[in-house]
């Protein structure tokens, strides 16, 4: 169940990044749907921490400890909101590379959420 | 005088997030909370397996804290101040990188900046590099 939220949480971030590199590429600021499209990967990060939260509470254990696992949980979730601000405050190209470097970072988490929780 | 200098031609403090900036701010926050994080969980678990390599890691996540700090502040002491500390993490990061290949048995787990950042996609080394070529173009004009 985690396992497959991780997966298509990592690949969302991944067409997220694509997305706004692209927007990056053609000069333009992140968009309403830019927006809309880092909602959808907030929200699928928001399901992953609380289903992450109710495996623990239901009392099975990440392979690499409870502490890293929580934390990189909470990393994920504020990776791409925090990004989002960040290119509302920069409404150039730059803040469209802002938020693709958000869900490269993103990815990389996911890909060590998955390591730590054992495939 | 440089600062009565600085008052008469540039009245605001210089952006240094505007543009290419708020990129590095980006990566600046996520190492600070990479390195910090780390730091803090392993020597509050396990600081005896690698004190060196832990406290390492806390000292990187405070210099990679005060220059995000000094980015976001902008002007030209904290751009300065950022200057240097940008100068001091590229040698920490040679240094480390450099140590932990030449001699691997000090460092029995990694740190932030073991083998150049190779953990880290080498974004420990291409950081203070990109930040110092930012932060040199973006320094006060002097007359």
């Amino acid at each position: 169940m985690l396992n497959v939220l991780t997966l298509v949480t990592g690949v969302a971030a991944l067409l997220l990044a694509a997305w706004c590199g692209w927007a990056a590429y053609r000069d333009q600021p992140t968009k309403d749907w830019h927006f809309i499209g880092m909602a959808v990967v907030s929200l699928l990060a928001v399901v992953q921490l609380v289903v992450g939260i109710v495996l623990l509470a239901r009392g099975e254990k990440p392979d690499q400890g409870t502490t890293i696992f929580v934390a990189y949980l909470l990393g994920a979730f504020a990776c791409v909101p925090a990004a989002g601000f960040m290119s509302l405050a920069e409404r150039t190209r730059w803040g469209s590379v802002t938020v693709a470097a958000g869900g490269v970072v993103l990815a990389v988490l996911e890909v060590r959420l998955y390591d730590i929780w054992g495939g | 005088m440089a600062v009565a200098e600085e008052k008469r031609a540039k009245p605001a403090r210089t952006r240094l997030i505007s543009g290419p900036g708020m990129l590095l701010v980006w990566f600046y926050g996520v190492m600070v909370v990479g390195a910090v994080s780390r730091s803090v969980y392993q020597i509050a678990t396990d600081f005896d397996r690698a004190p060196l390599a832990y406290s390492l890691s806390a000292v990187a996540g405070v210099v990679y804290g005060f220059i995000t700090y000094s980015l976001v502040r902008g002007g030209e002491t904290a751009r300065r101040a950022a200057q240097v500390c940008c100068a001091a993490e590229l040698a920490g990061v040679l240094t480390v990188g450099t140590w932990t290949l030449v001699d691997p048995g000090a460092f029995p787990d990694s740190t932030v900046w073991s083998d150049y950042g190779m953990g880290y996609v080498f974004i420990p080394v291409l950081l203070p590099l990109s930040a110092l070529y930012w932060l040199r173009k973006n320094r006060a004009v002097t007359p």
